[in-house]
């Protein structure tokens, strides 16, 4: 133990030497936090729309009106050429092509049956499927208004639904994504940290030096991952107080049991990052590994897409993605208060993930320094 | 003279490279590995929705409205009860996304006149997704009502929706540019910084600098082999992306090429300046890593997109070279658009490689004390 | 140290000590032995065998076949107990430039379990024999580097060690430095300190009370500098040195 304190201070003073390296520690994940936070959201608040319109009725100026109306579309344009407006498209200068036939009132005087055309530009997927769903909604509430016009009060069999969300009743996507967020700066900084801090030893010559002291491979690897693991605390501590006050994220459950996870979680990214330090040679080469790693740990963790809409080999593989279950974790005890029980299976499985990443980083250095 | 021994250098450099073996095929095999599984894995498609039913009086019209559910194939009922307790450990434990609630008067009423309650509970912890699930279940309840409801004389306005340049919205289509501008910078801009901070680190650096070598060549030596291997690596990309999803190409492949080319070395400078600006490799890799992977994740309209963003955070997202070639890269693939209509972006990218290089050239001047 | 170590009064003994790296063998069936208190030299060109050998004895290279014995204690088994009874001081510097020089001694009076009272005492005795009292709290990195090696080895001596390994201390550092560095040495030894000393400087071995000398993964010859000069009838152990490695298949004469 006695050695371990000498050791950890040695840790913590070359860390904290380095300005840059402070900086780049503490201030540069908030300041993206801050950013990114806001950056990360499926939101399309307003959509330029472009109208063709060759109806020029009452009942077309209606659904343009009730379009603008909305706020959710802005009319940027209209000619009754679309020629025109696939240009624009072309050019972005509009997202919607709202496509209006010559008959339309004609028709749903008729038949009640009309029909339309929507043109979204799908260059920006998600973007396209928001913005249609809220065009539908449009539409629809402007068929029911026409119909109690033209023909006042059927007498059917209403449903009448009402829709709740739960968790997060605004929808608003920072709420969802400034926990996950905040794990992937953790995740990047500390695996990275402890990444590269072994084979830098190793580089300077300096592993060599402390491999002929009795130093056992426990208390060397102890070490190694406890500095980063409090400064990747520090830091998720930091991180927890932007997404409170700044972003005003919910925080219904027990911060205790977010912290408890954390320490967990960070044993195995930290453990990941040291293993690949005692495999390769240069800090490159590690470099290199863990942007490679973490890259898939990130696009695969449902931070950006959902798992469950990922075919189910990929789902397997997101089981052995320690980023996934600490998103998953974070997000239900901040949003949905989820208690101990609910989110043990996970802290297991990362517990697990620690236990296997630490043994291997020691077995690997002992393997190396004998 | 001169000119021999630059080549010399850069000789030196691709010897550094080609003799890293492992470094070297993780280079080039990465893009090829990242675009086939995250082509297969990045999706936001909804699939498969579980239901929570929660029916305090079961009888046929909840059970055949439960059995429309079923019919769509996309719904799975997980769990029935009687009370709506049932729903909260659910959603806490992750494992329902819908609850349907039914009024105790539900089947009742639905035959009488007074309206027939319904409570669509779902979990919107993630908005996105609980959006799609709420008008999936919409969508079924609503089939079902009209079909009650035949007869009666409702306007309806069908909409036909097309979907310009994605017809079936294929994530893929839409990563694979993102994706490429990912590794294009992990490659350049990771890749030099960390090695002419290794130089700097060993004292390499001031034996070159006193060389006859100008500090421009011996960044050009530097850049010059990493250029190459992205260059590579563009091509396997793309390869990957049309042999195995069947992105489409509807412009110019070599004015993409071209792009890519501009693009990296964007990211090459970016590397240089970094490097220029560091005391070490630790630090010069960690400042590169948050420069570049979160912001051109994230800030390049790669996955969010950018008109979603808060109007203050746009300035932001020009400085963020990936948004410019990814507009450029879905320009070129999906629209097949050209450079009348991408010159604006093209212009960005030149000049943000012009300055960039200007800067890092200059950072690396030898220094008089 | 071991009762059969005290008895032999050997503080290392190699027999057939060999390393191959696949089919090129580095270090080729060496054996000798160092007396408890002796200042050892072991000499060669560049690329001889001698830093793969030292490497073997500090326990930091696994030996392909022979034996060999470090303070009593196995090189095969019982490397923890030869970490506890040496001190290692590499070819490349090893103390660490963005720690102070006070932090340093610390770090490795901490590593060695040490007590702090005793570790503050020989951080004060050890900062005034080597002039570096006022240079305590200065970061290694910027000491010039006959200082940096004086510090390194006064710390690879922290903790007393019955033996002290030296892999060419005094490379690149100019000769009145290495005259003190020397000094040192002969100080370490007047305490009955074992050094095991490589070097490429011939004057060096001059200063050893026995050398042996490396040609390509071999022990060429080995004695008193004096014996080894009548034996081979030359003036200096230089002279010695260059007629054997005239015989050398590798490694460029020093």
């Amino acid at each position: 133990m006695q050695t371990l304190r000498y050791l950890l201070r040695k840790e913590f003073l070359q860390v904290f030497r380095d300005r840059m390296m402070v900086t780049q520690l503490l201030l540069m994940p908030i300041i993206q936090l801050l950013l990114l936070g806001n950056a990360a959201t499926f939101e399309v608040k307003t959509s330029r729309m472009y109208v063709v319109d060759r109806d020029h009725s009452e009942t077309s100026r209606g659904l343009i009106d009730r379009m603008q109306a909305s706020r959710r579309f802005n009319v940027v344009g209209a000619s009754p050429s679309m020629d025109v407006a696939n240009d624009w498209m072309l050019r972005r200068k509009t997202d919607v092509i709202l496509s209006i036939p010559a008959d339309l009132e004609r028709d749903i005087v008729r038949t009640r049956n009309g029909a339309i055309q929507l043109i979204l530009n799908a260059e920006d997927g998600a973007a396209a499927g928001v913005t249609q769903s809220y065009a539908a909604q449009i539409i629809g509430a402007y068929a029911n208004e026409l119909g109690a016009e033209l023909m006042p009060k059927v007498s059917g069999h209403p449903i009448e639904v009402r829709a709740r969300g739960w968790y997060n009743p605004d929808l608003d996507y920072r709420d969802y994504m400034v926990p996950g967020i905040l794990v992937q700066l953790v995740t990047v900084v500390g695996t990275l940290m402890a990444a590269m801090n072994i084979v830098r030893e190793k580089e300077l010559g300096t592993l060599d030096q402390l491999s002929v002291t009795p130093l056992s491979q426990s208390t060397f690897m102890a070490a190694k991952l406890i500095p980063f693991w409090v400064i990747a605390l520090v830091e998720l501590t930091l991180g927890l107080l932007v997404a409170r006050f700044v972003f005003h994220v919910p925080m219904l459950g027990s911060i205790a049991l977010v912290f408890g996870a954390a320490a967990v979680y960070l044993i195995a990214a930290l453990g990941i990052g040291l293993f690949i330090s005692t495999l390769v040679d240069t800090q490159q080469q590690a470099m290199f590994v863990t942007f490679f790693i973490i890259m898939v740990y990130l696009l695969m963790s449902g931070l950006f897409t959902p798992v469950r809409s990922m075919p189910d080999w990929a789902q397997w593989m997101a089981q052995f993605n320690p980023v996934k279950h600490f998103i998953e974790i974070m997000r239900a005890v901040l949003l949905k208060g989820a208690t101990p029980r609910d989110v043990a299976r996970p802290i297991g499985i990362l517990a697990v993930f620690g236990v296997v990443a630490l043994t291997l980083a020691i077995r690997e250095y002992g393997r190396r320094i004998g | 003279m001169n000119l021999n021994a630059l080549r010399a250098f850069v000789v030196k450099e691709l010897h550094h490279i080609l003799r890293d073996r492992q470094t070297l095929t993780v280079l080039l095999m990465m893009p090829l590995v990242q675009v086939i599984l995250f082509g297969y894995a990045l999706r936001s498609d909804v699939r498969d929705i579980r239901m929570a039913i929660v029916d305090p009086t079961p009888d046929n019209a909840t059970l055949e409205l439960q059995s429309r559910f079923l019919s769509t194939m996309r719904f799975r009922i997980v769990a029935t009860g009687q009370s709506t307790d049932i729903i909260e450990p659910l959603f806490r434990r992750d494992k329902a996304d819908v609850a349907l609630v039914f009024d105790p008067d539900f089947a009742s009423h639905l035959r009488g006149t007074e309206p027939a309650r319904l409570l669509i509970a779902i979990d919107a912890s993630d908005p996105n997704t609980g959006t799609t699930y709420l008008n999936y279940t919409r969508a079924v309840i609503q089939a079902y009502q009209a079909e009650l409801s035949a007869g009666s004389n409702q306007v309806r306005i069908v909409t036909e929706t097309r979907m310009r340049f994605n017809p079936t919205l294929e994530s893929v289509n839409l990563f694979v540019p993102g994706l490429i501008a990912l590794v294009l910078v992990l490659v350049s801009a990771l890749m030099t910084a960390i090695s002419l901070s290794r130089e700097k680190e060993r004292g390499t650096m001031e034996v070159l600098l006193v060389s006859p070598l100008r500090p421009q060549q011996i960044i050009v030596g530097k850049v010059l082999p990493y250029l190459v291997l992205a260059f590579a690596n563009v091509l396997t990309a793309l390869l990957a992306a049309w042999a195995v999803f069947h992105v489409p190409f509807r412009g110019s492949v070599v004015l993409l090429l071209l792009e890519s080319i501009l693009y990296t070395l964007v990211s090459l400078a970016l590397g240089v300046l970094v490097a220029a600006k560091t005391a070490s490799q630790r630090a010069a890799m960690l400042t590169a890593m948050l420069a570049t992977m979160l912001p051109n994740a994230l800030l390049s309209g790669m996955i969010f997109p950018i008109a979603s963003m808060p109007r203050w955070l746009l300035p932001v997202t020009y400085v963020v070279p990936a948004r410019w070639f990814i507009v450029i890269a879905r320009g070129i693939m999906l629209k097949g658009v050209g450079l009348g209509i991408l010159w604006r972006e093209t212009l960005v990218l030149s000049a943000m490689a012009l300055l960039l290089l200007v800067a890092a050239m200059r950072s690396f001047k030898p220094r008089m004390e | 140290m071991t009762a059969a170590a005290q008895i032999n009064g050997f503080a290392i003994d190699a027999q057939n000590l060999t390393r191959r790296f696949g089919s090129f063998i580095a270090v080729d069936h060496i054996t000798f032995d160092v007396k408890t208190g002796e200042v050892f030299g072991f000499l060669g060109a560049n690329g001889a065998g001698k830093t793969t050998a030292i490497k073997m004895l500090v326990g930091l290279l696994a030996p392909s076949e022979g034996v060999a014995h470090v303070a009593g204690f196995d090189v095969h088994s019982q490397r923890e107990q030869i970490r506890r009874n040496i001190g290692y001081m590499s070819q490349r510097f090893s103390l660490y430039a963005d720690l102070t020089v006070r932090e340093n001694i610390r770090l490795y009076g901490g590593i060695y379990g040490l007590p702090p009272a005793h570790i503050e005492e020989r951080t004060k005795l050890m900062l005034d024999t080597l002039g570096l009292a006022t240079n305590a709290d200065d970061l290694v990195g910027k000491l010039p580097l006959g200082w940096k090696q004086k510090l390194a080895f006064s710390v690879a001596l922290l903790h007393e060690p019955k033996i002290v390994f030296l892999d060419e201390p005094t490379g690149g550092v100019d000769p009145i430095t290495r005259r003190q560095f020397w000094e040192l040495i002969y100080a370490a030894a007047a305490r009955g300190t074992t050094v095991f000393v490589t070097t490429h400087y011939m004057d060096e071995a001059e200063y050893c009370d026995r050398i042996s000398i490396m040609v390509d993964g071999k022990i060429a010859a080995l004695g008193t500098p004096t014996e080894l000069k009548e034996r081979f009838g030359a003036d200096s152990v230089d002279d010695v040195f260059v007629r054997l490695a005239r015989g050398a298949k590798k490694g460029e004469a020093a």
